[in-house]
């Protein structure tokens, strides 16, 4: 019996990223599409406000709206911040005051960004016009951002029908969000003892269950896991499954086993694939030991020792 | 209707980064300490509810891990929202309500510190028209601020934000589980750089880790549980329009309205847990509640002092219900709020019986 040391959590990068496919309504369909168009559409609600940016339903009623109209690319600064220092995705690479802008003819106001010298160049008030992007896809980037305006006023807005040809029907967005991933105490102590080729399972102290991997608390009790202890190597599988789909970026031929492998001394099956062995041989009860290969920080895969199968009655509380 | 109260309430240590545990690790000895408040086992808790969010830490069910902490086998009866745990305490509310439960365990934590909160946050908003443009967090609580600092009627400039930085801070002095306490005098805050003009940094609140449980029980469990529990005596959430250009930035109607419903304004109350995480909130916020001079706001440091995302709501129900419990408070409102710009409000009114 070993207490558990407390090491140095382990921290490593980790990137979450995907573009997301969105569908628009006609509504946000026809303003997008208008945006492409240099075209700024609003919607007009059923008490005669037009909402700019539109939307399907009206916030206040839930009324369905349909009855665009256009309106101008100029406006009013109703408020703005002052950002100095622009971070990634963001409209502009040089400091610059997000706003809230409603256009003439709007009655509801517009986030975006506005190119300005500096922060006593922006007030409430200011009179402002959209800056078009150079290159325009049907997305709230077609404006590229709002700019100083001193010329006259856009009036009143307009029916329009928020007909285009070809017009967009979906937008995609990609996200990205970069973080520091840190698996906590337990999961440290065990990937650390892994790279070392041991495996280390941790003992709850209430109903003296092994958990490998240890997750830092037992599920049955809800106290936290503190005693390490070896488990291991070899093993025994509790059941398995035959793969048939290639998995992108993972170079091993189909089909192969994927079995769930109780480690001698574990009171939890881990999970591993099973090789030096044809797949349609893998059954329940075979007996198993890692692989490692040349500089692995965890086993490859898993593969017969050559003992006799274990019994039924041995690993049927694992399943 | 049913009686329902807080009978318990724990928290973490409200810190900038908790690179060596994982959220489990950091939850447990939280859970551990409500329950043994009560005397009660997880597996005695007749409902569990928890809020969290897994954009925070960037781990996918990540509440499935935690529940690892609560010994959720065999199964319990569970629940979760992707939300603060002050929404996860209104289900286990209502659930204690149709009397299928005594018991109910909420809990709710955020480890902000492996990612970019500010950029990690716009990934809530509107992804047709906001999101695309990454507007942080701060930002967003910059333009309602200027708003704020423009209208006339309030009376706020930032001598005022700067202000409500202080005695936040000052207050927290008192509060063991609190990230940023203390604070130099307001004419010092002001000297400093904007973060994002209008807001400085005492404007903003600290990023960190954190976790936090109440123990929730009806009637006479209630009574058996906890010497002067702290009875829930109305509880209601309202939202705003999502589109921030649709809203008045300088007030908050759906704080107002679930104010209204919660019963806040057939009393006057003594204390106040306002979620403000941004100094000009509690402005908004003291306006819309009607608080007068006479109410103690955030005598723990508010969300100024420790906003651990997804928990910070629930502490103000926690903080308001703890001074009843101990005798510091007799009629206490509690509010929670969500998303950008006061979003989302959560009003509850906490009393305490005659001592
Ligand atoms: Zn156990």
């Amino acid at each position: 019996m070993t207490p558990a040391p407390s090491p140095e959590a382990l921290q490593a990068p980790l990137v979450v990223e995907f573009p997301f496919t969105r569908s628009l309504g006609p509504v946000q369909s026809a303003f997008l599409t208008g945006l492409r168009e240099r075209t700024v559409l609003g919607v007009r609600t059923t008490d005669g406000r037009v909402l700019m940016p539109p939307v399907e339903y009206d916030p206040v009623t839930a009324d369905e709206l349909s009855d665009l109209v256009e309106v101008a690319p100029i406006g009013t600064v109703t408020t703005w911040a002052w950002n100095p220092s622009p971070r990634r995705g963001q409209p502009l690479p040089t400091p610059f005051a997000w706003v809230l802008v409603r256009l003439d003819g709007a009655d509801t106001a517009l986030l975006h960004a506005l190119d300005a010298p500096g922060p006593d160049a922006v007030r409430t008030g200011m009179r402002v016009r959209i800056r078009w992007a150079g290159e325009r896809v049907g997305a709230i980037t077609d404006i590229a951002c709002f700019e100083p305006y001193d010329g006259a006023g856009g009036g009143r807005a307009v029916p329009h029908t928020g007909e285009f040809t070809d017009p967009v029907d979906g937008i995609v967005a990609p996200a990205r969000l970069d973080y520091t991933y840190a698996p906590g105490r337990a999961q440290s102590r065990y990937l650390k003892a892994l790279a070392g080729r041991t495996t280390y399972g941790e003992r709850c102290p209430s109903c003296r269950k092994v958990y490998v991997p240890p997750r830092g608390a037992c599920p049955t009790c809800g106290v936290a896991t503190d005693e390490q202890v070896e488990v291991g190597p070899r093993g025994t599988v509790t059941t398995f499954c035959i793969v048939n789909i290639k998995a992108r970026n993972l170079d091993i031929e189909v089909p192969y086993v994927y079995a769930h492998i109780a480690l001698d001394g574990a009171d939890l099956a881990l999970h591993a694939r099973i090789g030096d062995i044809p797949y349609d041989e893998v059954r329940m009860g075979l007996r198993v030991e890692p692989v490692w290969s040349e500089d692995g920080r965890y086993p490859d895969h898993y593969r017969p020792t050559g003992e006799p199968d274990a019994d039924y009655d041995t690993y049927k509380e694992l399943l | 209707m049913r009686e329902v109260a807080i009978v318990a309430f724990g928290q973490s240590d409200h810190r900038r980064d908790t690179a060596e545990i994982s959220e489990v690790e950091m939850l447990m000895p939280v859970l551990h300490q409500v329950l043994d408040a009560v005397g009660l086992r997880a597996g005695e808790i007749d409902f569990t509810c928890s809020g969290s969010c897994d954009y925070l830490a960037g781990r996918a069910f990540s509440f499935t891990m935690t529940l690892d902490g609560v010994g959720a086998w065999p199964p319990i009866s569970e629940s979760h929202v992707e939300m603060d745990g002050a929404w996860a305490l209104y289900e286990a509310w209502t659930r204690l309500l149709t009397g299928e439960a005594e018991t109910a365990l909420v809990y709710s934590y955020g480890k902000s510190s492996p990612g970019d909160l500010r950029e990690v946050l716009t990934r809530q908003l509107d992804p047709y028209y906001v999101a695309p443009l990454w507007p942080d967090s701060v930002s967003l609580a910059a333009l309602q601020a200027q708003a704020l600092l423009d209208a006339e009627d309030t009376g706020a400039d930032e001598r005022a934000l700067a202000g409500v930085a202080a005695r936040s801070r000052t207050a927290a002095e008192g509060n063991p589980h609190a990230q940023l306490t203390g604070s130099p005098p307001p004419e010092a805050l002001l000297e400093d750089p904007y973060v994002v003009r209008p807001l400085r940094r005492h404007d903003c609140p600290p990023v960190g880790d954190g976790a936090a449980a109440v123990v929730l029980a009806a009637g006479d469990t209630a009574r058996r549980l906890c010497r002067r529990p702290a009875w829930i005596r109305g509880i209601d959430h309202r939202t705003e329009a999502h589109s921030l250009g649709v809203r008045d930035l300088t007030r908050s109607p759906s704080t107002r309205l679930a104010a209204e419903r919660a019963g806040a304004f057939e009393a006057p109350v003594d204390l106040a847990e306002l979620h403000a995480p941004f100094t000009s909130q509690e402005l908004i916020l003291r306006r819309e509640l009607r608080l007068g001079e006479g109410v103690r706001v955030n005598p723990s440091g508010g969300a100024l002092a420790a906003n651990p995302l997804m928990a910070a709501g629930l502490i103000r129900l926690g903080e308001a219900a703890a001074a009843i419990h101990r005798g510091a408070a007799d009629r206490a409102l509690a509010h929670a709020t969500s998303g950008p710009c006061l979003q989302q409000n959560l009003v509850a009114v906490l009393e305490g019986d005659d001592t």
